[in-house]
């Protein structure tokens, strides 16, 4: 894994409760074995990953800073191509970046067009159905009356939701999220936590982001892949999530708070900021 | 709905689903006609930018030292194409045939596709600063143009070709030299173009240093500034072909260039061959640009500016950008051309005027309109 990983201080011990991947899911919507990246020789991001995203359902994706998250991604993408490994893709996915500023001061409803592009011929321009769907992608996350604004006078929460509207017009089965909610406030952060959970749960959509913020995967996830420097470790999140797992992966005390809302049991993760 | 708990006013409130109704916001994003989201600009710009550039170059046959009237011009123009021959006097026909129309064709097209390439390299680019001569393009063919006529070249038909192989061999080094380097990015294209520049620039240099003072250096210096005063059949009919073969598929590729400037991970995420893709528009851009050097010389600025006029006007979108800031090129340079032919006894280098005009021109219209068409963060 990464040259930090030799030096960290982590057990590279299977973390209990999970299982390491078996690669016998039928059909899995995103599957990748003994991938390996590089930048540059000797200095491997990442290497003999195998993974496994099932279809439907919401996956998170956890590790530490500089773990390799957003070179998964990219990798998934097939932004970057891997030196050693292979990456299974069950159709087209749709990939929602960390931070979003186009150059050119596009239109909320142009940036949403763009996602028409695997529909859209070579040397063609959207057409009168394009644009509606894509008005009703921006109409689905009640953002319709900011169409004709520029993409880059909208709020950090506003044009997360527009890249995700984005996503959905593209039609894709399979949305990819890279920490779709670490620039936004609390209220806009649960806003996005509803609305990924509502596009797996009401649209069928396989849903994978990474956070770097626990706490999001234990709201709204369903499955959790850990990466730590000792391995990557996937599981259903009630089984992954323990404190002793965490603790493990991030080198940091948290405890899990259970409380009861509306009649149902509920999780919350708080970290313990204590001194040595 | 279920969310009971009081949230944060603030723009997440605004967007509860249950204060909001999909259809009425769908509605309010729609204009009169139906599906299509109102544009910068509007629908009627497109064609009264292409009426006024008719009108312009018809005007600028008339302008001249010559006098040709108006019934006269008509008549002679008639006559080209066959039809009647009434009252076509010799010597107004040569002046409007063989001087005017191919000059006032030349500065139109060498305008527009200008304008058209730089419009489609700032997007590829995704960078304001750029113009069409940034990867070492112009260099080449202005060395080319220089080299031939060193040798003694001279006239169209030869100095043409050779300029313009030479502006196509200086991008194919370009593209070897950053893929030798393995960078296929934006980056390492444009530093490759500023180095193939650079050395085109200085064998230019040497050219002109070491030529002839007194038979070969005032021509050189001349073509060099750019000028389109030998404009002829050869120079309009050359950049006509260009238009047909580089200008159509640059056009129909300008949707896909609104999606490669989001740059290059969320372009090919979103499905693009970002890479064929750059290359081709970037290609193709590159083609006018050394079109246009080899038949009227090195015309800066219009390239660089005039997409932004563009841009203020109706918006970053290329499908409309392109087309408009094709038809401002050709205007813009059709009026500096016949400026410089008319306002003095001498002609006023075209690169000159461009310039001069050019930037408060676009001072102008950057303070009126604020910039509009760049993000500001």
């Amino acid at each position: 894994m990464t040259e930090a990983a030799t030096e960290a201080k982590l057990s590279a011990s299977p973390l209990a409760g999970a299982e390491p991947f078996a690669g016998d899911a039928p059909r899995p919507a995103l599957a990748a074995q003994g991938l390996g990246f590089r930048y540059r020789p000797g200095a491997w991001i990442l290497r003999g990953l195998d993974l496994s995203f099932r279809r439907g359902g919401v996956h998170a994706v956890l590790g530490l800073n500089g773990c390799g998250k957003t070179t998964l991604l990219r990798l998934l993408l097939g932004v970057l191509k891997p030196q050693e490994g292979r990456v299974e893709k069950n159709g087209p996915l749709a990939f929602v970046p960390q931070l979003f500023q186009a150059v050119f001061s596009f239109t909320a409803l142009d940036m949403v067009l763009m996602g028409r592009a695997r529909h859209i011929g070579l040397f063609s321009s959207p057409s009168r159905r394009d644009e509606k769907l894509a008005l009703e992608a921006l109409a689905r996350f009640g953002l319709a009356h900011l169409a004709p604004r520029p993409f880059a006078e909208l709020s950090g929460g506003q044009r997360q939701l527009v890249i995700l509207a984005r996503a959905l017009a593209s039609e894709a089965q399979t949305l990819v999220l890279d920490e779709p909610a670490s620039a936004l406030d609390l209220a806009n952060q649960a806003l996005l936590v509803r609305r990924l959970k509502s596009l797996s749960r009401d649209d069928g959509l396989t849903i994978i982001f990474t956070t770097h913020m626990p706490q999001q995967a234990l709201a709204v996830a369903e499955d959790v892949l850990m990466m730590t420097p000792g391995g990557c470790w996937s599981g259903p999140v009630n089984e992954v999530m323990t404190e002793e797992n965490l603790a493990r992966a991030y080198g940091a005390e948290v405890r899990l708070v259970e409380f009861e809302r509306g009649g149902k049991k509920s999780r919350a993760l708080v970290s313990l900021f204590v001194e040595d | 709905m279920k969310n009971p708990e009081n949230r944060p006013a603030g723009p997440a409130a605004a967007e509860d689903p249950a204060a909001f109704s999909a259809q009425a916001a769908l509605s309010d994003a729609l204009d009169a006609s139906g599906a299509i989201v109102r544009r910068p600009g509007g629908r009627w710009l497109l064609p009264a930018l292409a009426l006024s550039l008719l009108a312009a170059m018809v005007l600028s046959l008339l302008i001249g030292r010559y006098h040709v009237p108006a019934g006269r011009i008509a008549a002679i123009l008639l006559d080209s194409v066959g039809l009647g021959s009434s009252g076509v006097e010799l010597d107004e026909a040569i002046v409007v045939r063989t001087l005017r129309l191919p000059r006032v064709l030349t500065a139109v097209l060498s305008g527009m596709g200008l304008a058209l390439a730089g419009a489609a390299m700032q997007g590829v680019f995704r960078n304001p600063l750029v113009g069409p001569e940034i990867l070492g393009v112009s260099s080449g063919a202005s060395f080319g143009g220089a080299l031939a006529l060193s040798l003694g070249f001279s006239g169209g038909a030869a100095l043409i070709p050779f300029a313009f192989l030479f502006g196509c061999g200086a991008l194919a080094l370009a593209f070897l030299l950053s893929r030798l380097a393995r960078q296929s990015s934006t980056l390492g294209l444009v530093l490759a173009g500023v180095v193939v520049g650079g050395l085109f620039g200085a064998l230019t240099g040497a050219i002109t240093f070491l030529a002839d003072p007194e038979t070969k250096l005032p021509g050189l210096v001349y073509w060099l500034l750019g000028s389109f005063a030998e404009a002829g059949r050869d120079g309009v009919a050359f950049l006509a072909a260009t238009a047909a073969v580089a200008g159509v598929p640059l056009l129909g590729l300008a949707w896909r260039l609104n999606v490669l400037s989001l740059g290059d991970s969320d372009a090919a995420a979103l499905g693009l061959n970002v890479t064929a893709l750059r290359w081709v528009a970037v290609t193709l851009a590159a083609l006018f640009v050394a079109a246009q050097v080899a038949v009227s010389g090195g015309v800066a600025w219009v390239g660089l500016v005039i997409p932004h006029l563009g841009r203020m006007l109706v918006g970053p979108d290329h499908v409309r950008l392109l087309p408009t800031s094709a038809l401002l090129g050709g205007l813009y340079l059709l009026l500096m051309d016949t400026l410089a032919r008319t306002v003095a006894v001498h002609e006023i280098p075209i690169g000159l005027l461009t310039s001069l005009i050019g930037a408060p021109v676009f001072a102008f219209f950057f303070v009126k309109l604020r910039g509009r068409g760049w993000s500001h963060d």
